[in-house]
């Protein structure tokens, strides 16, 4: 039995009379002295409805209970800035680009659900994104997913990738909404706990920003989208089986099934809904469901509202109220609507068959009122539930393994020293699942729908057009790296900050904004809190010093498999502007050209000399959490190398003012497997060779990962422009050689044709995974 | 006069807006037709554009095929009216008998987004005008369902009739027989392509600019009735 079978129902009228019937609260997921909480803040007992609305808005993935002490330093250390037109706290932050654009984006993790069933699971991932963007009056207009599995050769993962990856496709290319980048990587710490995380990133003019609050007494609330399911009960919380008021467990599946087409319909629908001018205010329902949209609208609106669930419409007439309360049925939105305007509104609706249904109304009692069949099921002040959930101030400690575990130098370990074994070095790298080719992946992705993607994987970042006519756009990069943050948290936030800032940086864009994805263990690990602590710190320094604020994002604990902890994973996104998108830098060497043309020009007159090989920044014997020294030696351990943001930031400068200028032909960032890597990517891409001298000890000029580095192909003739530009910026440039051949030399070191490095990574993801 | 290119939006049409940026760019104007509308506003041609019309959930094109603008779109295409589909148009234009085969998934059962060579291999449609003969020309492939298939009677005919418009040059990518990525009527006036040539109109956003052709091609075709 249901709790909404009339025999069972429970009543506000029926909790005041039965103060002592027991309640699940436990196997919701709350604490004895969350549930005395709730009674006190009601002054009796909730009933059955109110329980599961509480148990999900109270969870931590609504409430942010364990992290919500720490992210407040997003706020108070945030860089002022005029750019941000909404910020943390709403559906997503808005950021102003110019010329009277506003572009708003995020990532969220979808997790666990995509380790339960990771077909749906990563699928209505994209889907929840995709909803946060829209509720924000903004047009969504591309998406990346930042992707980490167990080894890439154990079962699980044969089971895990294909069918997120598959997810992914299958939702996004139905949505119709480009996949422009994202990460891939793979490490035994995720195992049994992938992390699958999506950005969305939408448009807008500044006038289009939409509200989520319940403003203006006697406005409707009108439940617009798919029909309300069994599917996703208690996704937000631990709750698997709903089971109110005793009798036999009705279980429900609490992965969410995804709809693209009716998401489709759904963003249509909604962007003509705002064009005509009949939203007042709006909520997408993701976790939480009607809970989460009606008390945040309620509470953001502080005048309240009443609600008729019977109205709510039924994919399963057998759910009561507590199971329409949180159910997370996919393709759902609220919205607030001026009496005039419903007519308006329902037949917008109508002409795109998205159903649509008033289900209340504001009210101006300051509560949020539900009924049933006529009784009243939910009687509570909104911002209880919203904002005034618990908080705690968990234990954190630093791990007493942490100090071994950074004595474990990895410059103990036996290196490359000839020529024959620094290839060695270099092809076992390429060869390695995280840095093969992932074509394999991102094949299966739709690109280029919507026509507007510039530069997309394995380019940098991705790089859209906004708009045609003047060339405004915008770049998207997602980094992180596990192991960074494994060996020094704060240092590995800065990092995986600092990466996607010169990955925007390295497309000609200038960076302006900051989402992250905090992907952690359980929060009751003292070590876990202490990882998470030093992570929060450390963007939030970072994002100061470099001037870009957090936007908002997403944190998602309890990822490990028993005792074990994933290792910490902060996620960054970072959004840059290019004021003109033809002036973008692609990754790929170019073929010998003449000043100013781009690899994608139509090549008409005779080939230019070669373009010459410029190193951007300084080179230091870092390799604690390297590249080389996990796939060559399995090791981890040592100190991540050091994070300069001021080195990070006049690094940025001179690429923007390059590629402005049309002083470069490409760029491409140093990161994992330092220069050896990113020569043979920048090589593979453009189909061409080089030649390159290395400057001091080969080893460490191939395979450090020291920070605040790129390579860049200066156009023939623009040297002595590009040198005067990085002197002025005080950017240390070195030059390595020339582009040309198909042969990747290093002087002195190894030849390699660049067919022979495309055949090491071509074919690893495809002998994997089939 | 500016040629009127009618451009239909199904529920789920994808590359509708993609499809109007190109015909804007070969000079014509794109004009909006809606699926539940009678009518094809005096177009003088009309392309079914990409996506997933009604999610494809029955089988690609199968429900679009019955849309209400269909039941005027059929019969003009029948008296000559040009009709080119891309990908999920082009599926739409087989469910609806305009064109002859069938569109399956893909032989590796994935989506599959990628650059591909075509060569062009019957110019003399009201689509294909502008490009020679045997024209090598890059576009971008991006579907999951884009395995061409017809019997062998019917492939017969349509090597015999000249109506193959483009083969893959480097292999079929999909498992489509005989390398087939688009194919004509017999009239030639109707035309389905799997690859998308609106995503090939700028260097900038796409592989090159080889796709522009069949936009030119109607716009010149157009003018010269």
């Amino acid at each position: 039995m249901s709790a909404g079978t009339a025999a069972g129902l429970d009543t506000v009228a029926l909790a005041a009379a039965t103060p002592d019937r027991p309640q699940p609260y436990a196997e919701l997921g709350l604490t004895d002295a969350e549930y005395a909480r709730i009674r006190q803040l009601l002054g009796r007992r909730p009933t059955d409805p109110e329980l599961a609305l509480y148990s999900v808005m109270w969870s931590e993935h609504c409430s942010y209970k364990s992290s919500k002490i720490y992210l407040r330093q997003f706020a108070d250390k945030a860089p002022r800035t005029t750019a941000l037109l909404a910020g943390i706290g709403h559906n997503a932050g808005v950021v102003d680009i110019g010329q009277g654009y506003a572009v708003t984006f995020k990532i969220e993790s979808h997790n666990h659900p995509s380790y339960v069933e990771p077909f749906q699971g990563a699928a209505t991932g994209v889907g929840g994104i995709v909803r946060d963007i829209l509720a924000m009056g903004a047009r969504p207009v591309a998406v990346m997913d930042s992707l980490r599995f167990g080894p890439a050769d154990a079962p699980d993962t044969a089971r895990v990738l294909p069918g997120v990856v598959a997810g992914i496709s299958f939702y996004g290319n139905c949505l119709g909404l480009p996949n422009i980048g994202g990460e891939l990587a793979f490490d035994p710490c995720y195992a049994g706990n992938p992390l699958v995380n999506a950005l969305c990133v939408g448009v807008m003019r500044h006038a289009d920003l939409q509200v989520a609050a319940a403003r203006g007494p006697g406005n409707k609330v009108i439940l617009f989208g798919a029909r309300t399911g069994p599917d996703g009960i208690g996704g937000a919380s631990v709750l698997a089986s709903a089971s109110f008021g005793g009798g036999d467990a009705a279980k429900r599946p609490s992965v969410q099934v995804g709809d693209p087409f009716m998401e489709k319909l759904l963003v249509e629908c909604c962007l003509e809904l705002s064009a005509a001018g009949l939203v007042a205010g709006i909520q997408d329902l993701g976790a939480a469901g009607v809970s989460c949209a009606t008390a945040e609208l309620a509470a953001g609106g502080g005048s309240g509202m009443s609600v008729t669930l019977d109205s709510v419409p039924l994919r399963d007439p057998s759910l009561g109220p507590a199971e329409i309360l949180m159910s997370e049925s996919q393709e759902r939105m609220m919205a607030i609507v001026a009496p005039a305007d419903v007519a308006r509104f329902t037949s917008i609706c109508a002409r795109w068959d998205v159903p649509a249904t008033v289900i209340g109304e504001v009210t101006g009692t300051g509560r949020l009122e539900m009924t049933w069949h006529g009784e009243v099921v939910v009687d509570i002040a909104p911002e209880t539930a919203a904002d005034q959930g618990p908080v705690y101030d968990r234990p954190a400690a630093r791990p007493a393994a942490q100090d071994a575990l950074q004595a474990d130098d990895p410059a103990a370990l036996p290196r490359p020293g000839s020529g024959p074994d620094l290839l060695g070095a270099l092809l076992a790298l390429l060869a390695s699942p995280d840095l093969a080719d992932k074509t394999w992946v991102t094949e299966q992705y739709d690109r280029h729908v919507r026509g507007d993607t510039v530069l997309a994987t394995p380019d940098d970042a991705g790089v859209l057009q906004v708009d045609p006519d003047t060339g405004l756009g915008v770049a998207l990069a997602t980094d992180g790296n596990g192991r960074y943050s494994r060996l020094d948290p704060y240092a590995g936030a800065q990092l995986a900050l600092a990466e996607a800032y010169r990955n925007v940086a390295a497309t000609g864009a200038r960076p302006v904004a900051v989402t992250n994805c905090l992907n952690f263990g359980s929060p009751e690990d003292p070590s876990v809190m202490w990882q998470f602590a030093e992570t929060v710190r450390g963007l939030a320094d970072g994002c100061a010093f470099l001037g870009t604020p957090v936007t908002g994002g997403n944190v998602s604990f309890y990822n490990q498999t028993g005792d074990v902890p994933v290792h910490p994973t902060p996620v960054v996104g970072v959004l840059g502007v290019l004021d003109n998108v033809r002036c973008r830098l692609p990754l790929a060497f170019s073929q010998p050209r003449a000043r100013g043309q781009r690899p994608s020009d139509a090549v008409t007159g005779p080939f230019g000399p070669a373009g010459s090989i410029v190193l951007l920044g300084t080179t230091a014997p870092e390799l604690g959490g390297s590249a080389w020294a996990w796939v060559a030696h399995g090791h981890l351990g040592g100190r991540p190398p050091a994070v300069d943001l001021a080195a990070e930031r006049a690094l940025a400068g001179v690429l923007a003012a390059a590629a402005a200028d049309g002083l470069l032909t490409a760029a491409h960032d140093l990161s994992d497997g330092g220069l050896a890597v990113a020569l043979a990517e920048c090589c593979l891409a453009g189909r061409t060779g080089c030649r390159v001298t290395l400057p001091g000890d080969p080893f460490t000029a191939l395979f450090s990962e020291s920070s605040a580095r790129a390579v860049a192909e200066v156009a023939p003739g623009a040297e002595a422009a590009f040198a005067a530009l990085c002197a002025r910026h005080g950017v240390p440039a070195t030059d390595l050689g020339t582009v040309g051949g198909d042969r990747l030399e290093v002087t002195g070191c190894f030849s390699v044709p660049v067919a022979e490095l495309a055949a090491v990574r071509r074919r690893v993801l495809p002998d994997l995974f089939g | 006069m500016t040629a009127r290119v009618g451009i239909v939006t199904f529920p789920g049409s994808l590359d509708d807006r993609d499809t109007a940026r190109a015909v804007t760019r070969a000079g014509a104007e794109p004009v909006p037709l809606w699926h539940g509308d009678r009518g094809l506003h005096g177009v003088d041609a009309v392309i079914l554009p990409g996506g997933f019309s009604y999610g494809d959930y029955l089988r690609c094109g199968a429900i679009a095929r019955f849309a209400p603008v269909m039941a005027d779109v059929i019969p003009a295409a029948r008296s000559g009216l040009p009709v080119l589909g891309i990908c999920n148009g082009f599926q739409i234009l087989c469910e609806a008998h305009l064109l002859p085969g069938a569109l399956i998934r893909n032989a590796g059962l994935r989506f599959v987004d990628r650059d591909v060579v075509l060569r062009m291999e019957h110019t003399a449609t009201p689509w294909t005008g502008d490009y020679q003969q045997d024209q090598e020309i890059t576009v971008v492939l991006k579907s999951g369902e884009g395995c061409y298939l017809a019997d062998p009677a019917t492939l017969a005919r349509l090597e015999d009739r000249g109506q193959i418009v483009a083969r893959y040059r480097d292999g079929s990518p999909n498992g489509s027989v005989r390398e087939i990525a688009a194919v004509a009527n017999e009239e030639g006036n109707v035309v389905g392509i799997m690859p998308h040539p609106e995503h090939a109109i700028d260097p900038l956003t796409g592989p090159g600019a080889d796709g522009l052709g069949f936009f030119a091609s109607v716009v010149a075709a157009l003018v010269r009735q």
